[in-house]
C-alpha cells in the first residue's frame, strides 16, 4: 500500500468500515510512513475533537410533552373523524350491525366496505394535509418537476398534469400512506378549496367506473383506470369536482 | 381503542430517541426554533408511517424521516444551502496531505471546531452528525440519506478535510 491508498482509506480505517486485510495493510503502512501516521494522529485529534466537545445537542425539556400533546391530538382528529355527531350514530350503529351481519354471512361481498374504509382514510389524509401545514413535499405547479419528485420514493410514477388552463391549478405533490402502502398525492387548487389527488396502482388490469361518495361535508370520487386507482377528495362542491375528476381521466393514459 | 394502543407503543419505541432527532435537526436547521417545529412534524409524521416500521432500529427509521422533514423544509426555505455541486466521486481529497501540520485542539478551539461544523455544507455536516456524534455505520448512514455506501466515505472524508483546514489556519493567538 502506498501513501495515495493510504490516504484514500484513512477514513474507513478511523471509522472502522475496513475489511481486516485492508486492515492490516493500512496499520503496516502507517508503522513505516511518518507522514500518513501523522495525518492519522491528526483523524484522530479531530474525530476525538467532535465525538468529546459539547456538540451534542439534548432536546430541550418541555419538547417531548409538546410532542405528546400534538400526537394526542393527531389521535383525537383521527378518532373524531369516526365517531361522527350522535344523530347519524343512531342510524349508523344498526347501518353498521347490519353491515357486519352481510359480511359475516357473504365474505365475497367485501367490496363496499373496503370502500367505505379507504374512504374514511382518505378523508383523514385530506383534512390533516391541510391542518398540520403539510400539504405539499413538494410545491410547484410544473407538472415536470412534481412527477420526477416521486421517482424513488415510490415504486411507480404517478401520471402528473398541471390542469392550470381548466380552472385547477397544480399545487404540488406530496408522499401519502393508505391501505398500508405508499402512495402519491396530488394537490390541486379550485380558488379557495383544495383537492387531493391520491394515486397508487391498482394491482389489476380491469378498470372500475367512477364512484363518489360524500361524508363529513367532503365529497370524493374514486376509480381505477390503467392500472390505477385514484381517490379525489375535496370540500369542493359535487358538480365542480366532477369536472375535475372528468379532467383527470380525460388525461392520456399513463405507460404503464 | 386500536389507536391507543398504537399510540402507546409509538411512544415507547420512537419517543425514547428524541434527544437524536433533536441533534439532527438542530444541526441540520442551525436553529433552535426551527429544529423543534421539525421534530415535531417529524414525529407526527412518523406516527402516521408508524405501521410501516418493521421495528429493527427506531432510532435510524426516526431519523430518516426527521431528515426528510428537514430537508422539505430547507427547499422551501433556505434552497441556496442545499448545493449538490461537489463531486461526490472524489475519494482523494485536495489536501496538503503531503506535509499534514500537526493538529493539536485545545477547549479554546472547540468554538472554532463548532463554526467550522456550522459552514460546512449540509450534506457534509448530516453524515458528520451521524457518523460522529451517532455513531452510526456507513450503511446506516447510506440508508438514512439515501446514497451509496462510497458516496458516505468520500464525504466524509471532504468534510474532515476541510474541518482540518479549517482548524490548521486558524489565527493562533494563544501561542
Amino acid at each position: 500500500m502506498d501513501c495515495k491508498d493510504a490516504q484514500n482509506l484513512i477514513n474507513g480505517y478511523v471509522d472502522g468500515e475496513l475489511d481486516p486485510v485492508r486492515n492490516l495493510e493500512i496499520e503496516h503502512h502507517l508503522q513505516e510512513c511518518a507522514l500518513c501516521s501523522q495525518g492519522y494522529k491528526n483523524h484522530q485529534v479531530l474525530q476525538n475533537g467532535i465525538k468529546t466537545g459539547p456538540f451534542y445537542f439534548k432536546a430541550p425539556v418541555d419538547l417531548q410533552r409538546r410532542i405528546q400533546l400534538s400526537l394526542r391530538k393527531a389521535v383525537k382528529a383521527e378518532a373524531g373523524h369516526r365517531v361522527l355527531p350522535k344523530w347519524w350514530l343512531t342510524i349508523a350503529a344498526p347501518m353498521a350491525a347490519a353491515a357486519i351481519v352481510v359480511l359475516a354471512l357473504v365474505p365475497f361481498l367485501r367490496g363496499p366496505s373496503a370502500d367505505d374504509l379507504l374512504a374514511r382514510e382518505v378523508i383523514s389524509s385530506h383534512v390533516r394535509s391541510l391542518m398540520a401545514s403539510h400539504l405539499a413535499d413538494v410545491a410547484s405547479s410544473d407538472q415536470h418537476t412534481v412527477k420526477p419528485w416521486f421517482a424513488g420514493k415510490l415504486n411507480f410514477s404517478p401520471p402528473v398534469e398541471d390542469l392550470a388552463r381548466q380552472g385547477f391549478p397544480l399545487v404540488g405533490g406530496r408522499l401519502d400512506y393508505l391501505q398500508d402502502r405508499p402512495v402519491a398525492a396530488l394537490i390541486y387548487q379550485r380558488q379557495k378549496h383544495f383537492i387531493n389527488l391520491f394515486i397508487w396502482p391498482s394491482g389489476s388490469d380491469s378498470d372500475v367506473g367512477t364512484k363518489t361518495v360524500s361524508r363529513q361535508g367532503y365529497n370524493l370520487f374514486y376509480w381505477t383506470k390503467s392500472g390505477m386507482t385514484y381517490w379525489a377528495a375535496s370540500d369542493l362542491n359535487n358538480s365542480e369536482l366532477q369536472e375535475f375528476v372528468q379532467l383527470v381521466q380525460n388525461q392520456p393514459s399513463p405507460k404503464s | 381503542m386500536r389507536e391507543k394502543d398504537r399510540l402507546a407503543r409509538f411512544e415507547q419505541t420512537i419517543l425514547p430517541h428524541l434527544d437524536a432527532a433533536y441533534n439532527l435537526a438542530r444541526w441540520l436547521t442551525r436553529n433552535e426554533h426551527d429544529a423543534e417545529d421539525m421534530v415535531q412534524e417529524a414525529y407526527l409524521r412518523a406516527f402516521k408511517f408508524f405501521n410501516a416500521f418493521r421495528g429493527v432500529d427506531g432510532r435510524a427509521w426516526l431519523l430518516t424521516i426527521v431528515r426528510n422533514t428537514c430537508y422539505t423544509w430547507l427547499q422551501q426555505n433556505r434552497a441556496h444551502e442545499i448545493t449538490t455541486m461537489f463531486d461526490e466521486e472524489i475519494h482523494s481529497v485536495d489536501s496538503d496531505a503531503s506535509n499534514p501540520a500537526t493538529l493539536a485542539l485545545q477547549s479554546a478551539d472547540q468554538q472554532i471546531l463548532r463554526e467550522a461544523l456550522d459552514e460546512l455544507p449540509v450534506e457534509f455536516r448530516e453524515v458528520v452528525v451521524l457518523r460522529d456524534l451517532e455513531g452510526f455505520s456507513y450503511k446506516e448512514i447510506a440508508d438514512i440519506v439515501n446514497i451509496p455506501a462510497g458516496t458516505v466515505m468520500s464525504r466524509l472524508a471532504r468534510a474532515r478535510e476541510r474541518l482540518k483546514q479549517f482548524l490548521c489556519n486558524r489565527p493562533k493567538e494563544d501561542a
